[in-house]
């Protein structure tokens, strides 16, 4: 891990520098590129674990809530009841870790005195928020056994914002100048979808008897598939260099140990999901993978963010090739 | 009046001011006059009342400050190079070559209160506003210190302060401008402070104009590597309301070289998060219609 003391602090002819400027951008080895004193350009997220914690609950919630609507409709009762409850369990926690993160907790309700699309932080606070009171009403008809016209269109309601809930939050992450989110911004949301999937999946399973989780089974070992394919195209995305803290430290463990957790609960939800054991086993593994790719997401954009070189050299290429830089060049004659 | 300057401008200013807008201001930093004395920093201190960042040594050079942060809103940089140096005889009678000179530059950051500012942009609250005078500030009273501004900025200028009992503790913090002391017809504090004038305050579209004239001035006095930072609207954030001549390439003062305003790319952010909420829907739809048959 260790870096070249910064180039800025070093003799250098003009040749030199041209050279190590053009030098490929390969990984940590090549210095390519100058600094100062190697500190960072951007700043760190200074988000706390409740957020990504969250991104995991959101998630569940959203895709939980949208599996109850589809059980409700294709009259699997029993799977939506317990749908619907696992989404309002992942919906009731979601505000309170994300109160709970604000350096001023008692203004929360400043976020719901505005509406910003160019804030998907904004647009989120009101999709969470039309979620989390349709869910509760739905749950609520649920417990008590009543109005059943009413909890099939707070089923609805909860069942469609529940799609943009479990993808929003990939959105939050891609608008931001953190080269590894804001570089993902089309493949991330899809990782979000497969994972809020496979998690919402995996917890109706546990809970509701294998006769009728069955497209409980298959909604899991799709969402799996989904978030490994998306993981695979975000990486290759992402290059050698930008896409390197999936591969480094903190957020590269988690990642392998995500992607592992995933690719085994798939197989064995897929191979013995029909028996009680299996959709255990399965189901607990499908969660931890889920839960954990969330947190290699975060601890990866810490990542990218610490070293200038995701900021730096990607950026003095670009200028580079389009001419676009910020800089106005000095002719030299 | 408001509007003479060429190129982009910020989203729904002036327009949304009236007959209330003034014309935009801003700061050119001119870094060949810089002689690092921290008077911008500690002016700005303060004027702001900004509270101390902590006492470190850095051991980079002079500059124990390190960054601009939620208690730093002028950061001075000092970077030492080894670089030939040559001093013209016929102009100073003194002088000759140094192949192995040292030259110190020297740069008093600030924030940029981009023309496309992705703190704003970001801002669920809309503590984060436009001024009247085209600057970008955070209103105190509304930040409830999310947080989602201090990782979109591209140049990582705003921070939150997390200072227990400090005013502002828990909220965005960085220069406003001065939006006091401009709103009463003054310079900022720092510009007030520096003694060489190296931080230059007023109309930008005078300060742009300026500063092309003294990059030619400075560029025939041979120094081949000084630029202009920021002063072109065409850029990815539409131009800095506070822009920069420097002696090196923008990274060696801790600046990124080409930086794009995050929210450029929101189309395609939304549309791919809307994407992915369809294949969900798919994946759920498909998970029952195999059920059926």
């Amino acid at each position: 891990m260790s870096r070249e003391p910064s180039p800025a602090f070093q003799p250098q002819s003009q040749s030199a520098r041209r050279t190590a400027q053009t030098a490929p951008a390969s990984g940590e080895s090549a210095p390519g590129f100058r600094s100062y004193y190697g500190q960072p350009i951007i700043k760190e997220p200074i988000w706390k674990p409740e957020v990504p914690v969250y991104f995991f609950c959101g998630g569940l919630a959203g895709a939980s809530a949208s599996l109850a609507l589809a059980a409700r409709l294709a009259g699997n009762a029993r799977l939506a009841r317990h749908a619907t409850f696992a989404g309002m369990a992942g919906i009731g926690v979601s505000p309170i870790l994300l109160i709970l993160d604000l350096g001023k907790p008692a203004r929360f309700y400043h976020m719901l005195r505005v509406v910003k699309l160019t804030s998907p932080m904004s647009v989120g606070t009101w999709i969470l928020s039309g979620t989390g009171a349709a869910l509760t009403l739905a749950a609520g008809c649920e417990a008590l056994g009543i109005l059943p016209s009413v909890k099939l269109a707070a089923q609805a309601v909860a069942g469609l914002l529940g799609l943009p809930l479990s993808t929003y939050t990939a959105a939050l992450l891609a608008d931001t100048a953190v080269p590894i989110w804001h570089d993902a911004r089309r493949e991330l949301p899809f990782v979000f979808a497969g994972s809020a999937a496979a998690s919402a999946g995996a917890v109706a399973m546990l809970t509701t008897s294998p006769e009728e989780a069955g497209p409980a089974r298959r909604m899991a070992v799709a969402g799996a598939v989904l978030e490994l394919a998306a993981v695979r195209a975000m990486e290759r995305r992402l290059g050698e260099l930008v896409g390197e803290p999936y591969r480094q430290g903190v957020a590269g463990r988690f990642s392998r140990v995500a992607r592992a957790c995933t690719a085994a609960g798939a197989t064995v939800v897929a191979v013995a999901g029909r028996k009680r054991a299996g959709a255990i086993v399965g189901g607990v593994l499908l969660l931890g993978g889920s839960f954990l790719e969330r947190w290699a997401v975060f601890k990866a954009g810490q990542q990218s963010a610490r070293d200038p070189k995701y900021t730096v050299i990607p950026q003095r290429a670009r200028a580079q090739r389009d001419g676009t830089s910020v800089t106005t060049l000095p002719a030299i004659t | 009046m408001t509007t003479d300057l060429p190129g982009s401008k910020p989203a729904a200013w002036p327009e949304s001011y009236g007959a209330e807008a003034k014309p935009r201001v801003g700061f050119f930093t001119d870094t060949t006059l810089c002689i690092g004395c921290k008077a911008c920093e500690v002016a700005c201190k303060e004027w702001n009342l900004v509270p101390e960042d902590g006492f470190v040594w850095t051991g980079h050079s002079y500059d124990n400050t390190g960054a601009l942060s939620a208690n730093s809103w002028r950061h001075v940089a000092f970077i030492e190079q080894q670089k030939p140096l040559r001093v013209d005889r016929d102009t100073l009678g003194v002088g000759g070559e140094d192949p192995a000179g040292l030259r110190w530059l020297m740069s008093s950051d600030v924030c940029k209160h981009c023309t496309h500012a992705a703190c704003l942009d970001v801002c669920p609250t809309g503590a984060l506003f436009r001024t009247e005078f085209g600057t970008v500030v955070v209103q105190q009273d509304v930040c409830n210190g999310c947080g989602y501004c201090v990782p979109a900025c591209p140049f990582g200028v705003i921070d939150r302060r997390m200072i227990e009992d400090a005013p502002g503790d828990g909220a965005a913090q960085k220069c406003t401008l001065c939006y006091d002391r401009t709103k009463g017809g003054l310079e900022p504090a720092c510009a007030k402070a520096c003694p060489t004038n190296s931080i230059q305050f007023g109309e930008l579209g005078d300060l742009r104009a300026h500063a092309r004239q003294r990059l030619a001035t400075v560029q025939a006095s041979g120094f081949a590597d000084a630029q202009l930072y920021g002063a072109d609207p065409t850029d990815g954030v539409g131009g800095f309301g506070a822009f920069f001549l420097l002696l090196d390439d923008p990274e060696v003062y801790g600046l990124p070289p080409d930086p794009v305003v995050t929210t450029r790319d929101l189309p395609a952010i939304w549309g791919s998060a809307l994407a992915a909420a369809g294949a969900l829907a798919i994946t759920i739809g498909l998970a029952f219609a195999k059920q059926r048959r």
